[in-house]
């Protein structure tokens, strides 16, 4: 491809937006480690004291925990119904109706804060279901457009041809989809985890309806801690957040590469 | 048994989207419509209220805003991404992508050290000398914008750097070589081809701004209500559900409107598809 030549004004203005972009983001991290009860940057001596406090306030140590438990259970529901789903609209796609997509997607169309309310009122309230289960229900189907559309999207350059002549030469269906099928599409499902488990850990705006007694979800717990005191072991939660961050984001650059993201 | 496979696969996903998003949401919805007091009269009362038209205004006017500046901002800096060579593009896509990954509360949170009292910039301020004494900035419309608009930026960007990358090279190099000058060629080549992205990328923006919840909880506050932080308040503060699904109602038309609008508009103004 020929590099045009980029006017340098436009070049200025776009270092200013990754400035705009990144400084909050070492504003954090900075004030994480303040030696102050109050949040301040530039950090004021140097102390990980914030850091043991997560630990130490009981609040943050089991709301991580039902987040994480969420997000991997949520997830990993979102896939189980989502791969199958996805499967179905690639493979049948001519014989299945186009609101069939449309449907998949709609976790996404329908406002969030819409859907937790709408959910509380019908299953917690409704239904009376645990909180937990409530919470995992709302989760799963939060992420399942991710799990459905980037799973078809990397099912569309798959060659059904492929399966069929493994079915053709006996090897049953089931077992075809997990030798032929599912190592092809590899990279699909695990872009899929990714996105789905990063939102399903970040979710405030489901969650705040559905969560209850006893239970309740890293993001909520933050939200209320952040209302009754405000130091830094709000900015150093952020920054284990952020660290979870990196972390998926290694795995995505070793198993994908990062430019899917922009396909 | 080709019927059964078809249907049967995609059954489970189908069942749990309609048992759990599309009932529910009808369900709150439909109440609505269900008052004693008639037919519309939730709506009546919704729009006869000052506050609450506010309130919906205040909304859609810090959503409208957060997509232009958002809209400004990430096409220009899509446009510088997608003209880099190879490595620093995968580095301004990766600093890009991980403001996206962080979460909103806490990217919400940052511009709550920012903006505060005590906060940041007021310290740099005063320290200059270009106030004498601390502004107050949070719970503004302005500083639910400015952080609505951290926010959106990165998702911007990489809609937009997909959009860029993917307008042909000979086009622009055949208007270059026509004669055409840097800015017609953005004018009248690159503009077109990428209006339906930037489309995508407002609506985007648009609906979720127009439905956040903890960013304008956090700096907006009490003061500066909009339709997310309204609904929760009227469901779980005031337990008003006939005024919470009222909100939900509205807020669902609104977004889905758009959306249905700008896809229309979007497939009339596509120049590649004949």
């Amino acid at each position: 491809m020929m590099i045009q030549r980029v006017h340098p004004l436009l070049i200025a203005f776009t270092v200013c937006v990754f400035f705009f972009l990144l400084a909050p983001l070492v504003i954090i991290i900075g004030s994480a480690f303040s030696d102050t009860s109050y949040l301040t940057f530039p950090p004021q001596g140097l102390t990980l004291r914030w850091f043991w406090n997560i630990f130490e306030i009981e609040a943050f140590r089991t709301t991580a925990v039902t987040s994480f438990e969420l997000a991997f259970l949520g997830t990993g529901l979102s896939l189980l119904m989502g791969i199958p789903a996805a499967y179905a609209i690639s493979r049948y796609r001519l014989e299945l109706p186009s609101w069939l997509s449309t449907l998949f997607i709609l976790p996404i169309l329908v406002p969030e804060i819409v859907f937790g309310f709408s959910l509380m009122k019908s299953i917690t309230i409704g239904l009376d279901l645990p909180i937990f289960a409530s919470l995992l229900i709302g989760h799963a189907l939060l992420v399942l457009p991710y799990s459905v559309r980037v799973v078809s999207a990397s099912l569309a350059s798959f060659d059904f041809s492929i399966e069929e002549a493994a079915i053709s030469l006996g090897c049953p269906p089931v077992k075809t989809f997990m030798t032929v099928v599912l190592p092809n599409i590899r990279a699909g499902v695990i872009a899929a985890f990714i996105l789905a488990f990063i939102t399903s850990i970040n979710d405030v705006s489901v969650s705040v309806f559905l969560t209850g007694p006893g239970i309740s979800t890293l993001p909520i717990q933050i939200l209320a801690h952040m209302e009754q005191f405000f130091d830094p072991t709000i900015a150093s939660v952020s920054v284990l957040l952020m660290l979870v961050t990196v972390g998926v984001m290694a795995i995505v650059e070793a198993t994908l590469g990062l430019t899917f993201l922009t396909k | 048994m080709k019927h059964l496979a078809k249907w049967g696969l995609a059954a489970p996903a189908m069942v749990a989207v309609v048992l759990f998003l599309v009932v529910p949401v009808v369900i709150t919805i439909a109440a609505t419509f269900m008052e004693p007091k008639g037919i519309f009269s939730p709506y009546v009362a919704f729009f006869n209220s000052g506050f609450r038209r506010t309130v919906l205004y205040r909304t859609i006017e810090i959503a409208l805003i957060t997509t232009v500046i958002s809209l400004f901002v990430g096409f220009i800096a899509a446009y510088v991404i997608a003209q880099m060579p190879g490595r620093a593009k995968s580095v301004m896509i990766i600093a890009a992508v991980f403001p996206l990954l962080t979460g909103v509360v806490v990217r919400s949170f940052a511009w709550l050290i920012i903006l505060g009292k005590n906060g940041i910039l007021n310290t740099m301020l005063l320290s200059v000398g270009v106030i004498s004494e601390p502004l107050s900035m949070l719970y503004s419309e302005g500083s639910v914008i400015v952080a609505m608009v951290y926010l959106f930026v990165p998702l911007m960007i990489l809609t937009l750097v997909g959009v860029l990358e993917g307008i042909p090279q000979d086009l622009i190099q055949a208007s270059t070589s026509l004669g055409a000058t840097p800015a017609a060629t953005f004018r009248q080549v690159i503009l077109p081809l990428a209006t339906p992205g930037l489309i995508v990328g407002a609506v985007l923006v648009f609906t979720g701004s127009f439905t956040s919840y903890a960013t304008p909880q956090l700096l907006g506050g009490e003061k500066q209500m909009t339709m997310g932080t309204f609904l929760y308040q009227r469901a779980m503060v005031t337990f008003d559900w006939v005024g919470a699904s009222t909100i939900a109602a509205i807020m669902v038309v609104v977004t889905i409107g758009i959306v249905l609008i700008m896809s229309r508009i979007a497939r009339r103004l596509n120049p590649m598809a004949v």
